[in-house]
């Protein structure tokens, strides 16, 4: 038996005519930028902060605050699409490439773990996050990315589900393996990509 | 954001567990604390809802809506006993 | 747990609004017709789900504002953001549907005739709604448990059920303080700014009279009060605490 329409509800956001194109499947776009989180907002600050590049236990590399600040950094403008259905369109970030950061490390490995403040974790093929697709962002709209949307920085990777785009990203465990990160351990997908609708583990 | 109280997820609980669960009593799995699930630190906005210790922060109990079907993980707790 | 408005699987049935009362400019009191309603207890609160034509669902809690043996109501905020309560509190008419499930809860429950020691409760904005489903149920039994309502408010017509409130005086055993905290009407005397230890020490019973205490209201305000009420001497069980999204509803707008 379907259940009762309420007469005149209906979602708050539309997708703009004519951004269709640009709209995964499922999604809607949203004008919002919502705070999803699964714990306390952490707040580090930069003087104590900190990214690395671990390997088999090691630390490869790291940057401080100001270390990171003074690498190569870009304008980035990119669609996000978040596995709870919404999109944003034409996000701006200001973002180090982790092209960057791992041209400085020697390493084979096939995949990371992303890690943060807070104990988040993600899990990202290597490919995935080299060849520009990836970055860690500190800047939103021109202003300093805000605690609740992950700052003092985050991962951006803009072509998977925005679960992988971890906030308060400290670093990025090299692997050899795929190893399920948070979300991933309760059910979502491995990797994520949001034109293929890979939500859920299986999909 | 702040976070919620489990009587924000009272029903999600009922429908998991087929009874009344915010005044279940909740042990942590990290440190000592025990109290109504009712007193536990709960985000709802995420892929999923997780329920976290309100004195260490550690998970206790992460929900997830995969393909229509509730799965929930318990591993955080040491217990849990409705009343 | 006795009695079943806690036992059991809990269904999805449909509701049908009855009537609708503006509390106040942004708040709506929605009295539902539910056929298979198992009766519910002072505190409890229910799911709703609404389905647009095109499929597309949304649930939210909502405390249920009227007392055990009254019919069911709700009581809602309008958030400028939000996606349902501008629907509830605008465009929802008598006769119209939507799906709801409970009665939910077994803590934040006050029951007259476990709890009879005094009664502090504590809203802050919206979250009088439970607190006066309390109130209601303990005039409604004849309950003589002295009970004391301390409701902070940003401004007087921001009171939701303000004439019902201030029908209650200290000779049937309530009080009921107003704090309000962005403005007051001219020649107010009563009690301004936010709640805190201070004025709490002023209000709340004695902890040596064994209170029970329920707080409810946005995080930051439950925080706060709780903290502030075992401060007092209140062991820790004995304040309830519920917690609306910091935009007026238990699970967000």
């Amino acid at each position: 038996m379907s259940p009762p329409l309420s007469r005149g509800f209906h979602r708050r956001h539309q997708t703009p005519a004519g951004e269709e194109g640009r709209v995964p499947p499922g999604q809607y776009v949203t004008q919002d930028f919502p705070v999803l989180s699964a714990g306390p907002t952490p707040h580090t600050p930069t003087e104590k902060w900190t990214f690395s590049i671990k390997q088999g236990g090691d630390t490869e590399k790291s940057w401080s605050w100001d270390e990171m600040r003074a690498l190569p950094h870009e304008d980035v403008t990119v669609d996000i699409h978040c596995v709870t259905r919404w999109s944003k369109l034409d996000t701006h970030w200001q973002a180090v490439s982790i092209d960057t950061l791992l041209a400085q490390v020697e390493h084979d490995a096939g995949y990371v773990l992303a890690f943060c403040d807070g104990g988040y974790t993600t899990n990202l093929p290597l490919p995935d996050v080299t060849g520009g697709q990836a970055w860690v962002a500190f800047g939103y709209e021109g202003e300093p990315l805000p605690p609740e949307h992950g700052g003092p920085a985050r991962l951006l990777v803009p072509h998977l589900y925005f679960w992988k785009s971890a906030k308060w990203v400290r670093g990025l465990e090299l692997l050899d393996h795929d190893e399920p990160g948070f979300w991933e351990t309760y059910g979502y997908n491995m990797y994520g990509d949001p034109w293929k609708e890979q939500r859920y583990e299986g999909d | 954001m702040d976070a919620l109280d489990g009587n924000a997820i009272g029903g999600l609980l009922q429908e998991v567990f087929g009874h009344e669960m915010t005044a279940a009593l909740a042990t942590c799995g990290s440190c000592d604390w025990v109290g109504p699930v009712a007193e536990t630190m709960v985000y709802v906005r995420a892929p999923g809802t997780v329920v976290r210790c309100r004195t260490c922060t550690r998970v206790l109990m992460v929900f997830a809506e995969v393909r229509g079907r509730k799965c929930v993980d318990l591993q955080g707790l040491a217990a849990l006993q409705a009343s | 747990m006795e009695g079943t408005a806690v036992r059991g699987r809990l269904t999805w049935q449909v509701a049908t609004v009855s009537e609708l009362t503006d509390e106040t400019a942004t708040v709506r009191t929605i009295d539902l017709q539910v056929p298979d309603w198992a009766g519910h207890r002072a505190g409890q609160h229910l799911d709703i789900r609404l389905t647009g034509d095109d499929g597309y669902r949304a649930e939210r809690s909502y405390s249920i504002a009227s007392a055990p043996g009254e019919p069911v109501a709700i009581t809602v905020e309008r958030l400028e953001d939000g996606e349902v309560s501008p629907y509830l509190t605008e465009d929802l008419r008598q006769g119209d549907q939507f799906e709801l499930r409970g009665p939910i809860g077994g803590y934040f429950i006050w029951d007259p005739a476990r709890d009879t020691t005094p009664l502090l409760l504590v809203a802050g904005g919206s979250g009088v709604v439970p607190l006066r489903s309390i109130l209601r149920y303990r005039e409604r039994t004849g309950s003589t448990t002295p009970a004391r309502l301390l409701y902070s408010a940003r401004t007087l017509p921001d009171v939701i059920y303000r004439d019902e409130l201030d029908r209650y005086n200290h000779d049937q055993g309530v009080d009921v303080i107003y704090t309000l905290t962005r403005q007051q009407p001219p020649g107010w005397t009563g009690r301004t700014g936010r709640v805190n230890a201070a004025m709490l020490t002023g209000i709340a019973w004695p902890a040596s009279q064994n209170p029970l205490a329920f707080v409810c209201g946005p995080t930051s305000f439950v925080e706060a009060v709780a903290g502030a009420l075992v401060g007092l001497g209140y062991p820790p069980g004995r304040v309830k605490t519920e917690r609306f999204g910091a935009t007026g509803a238990p699970g967000g707008p």
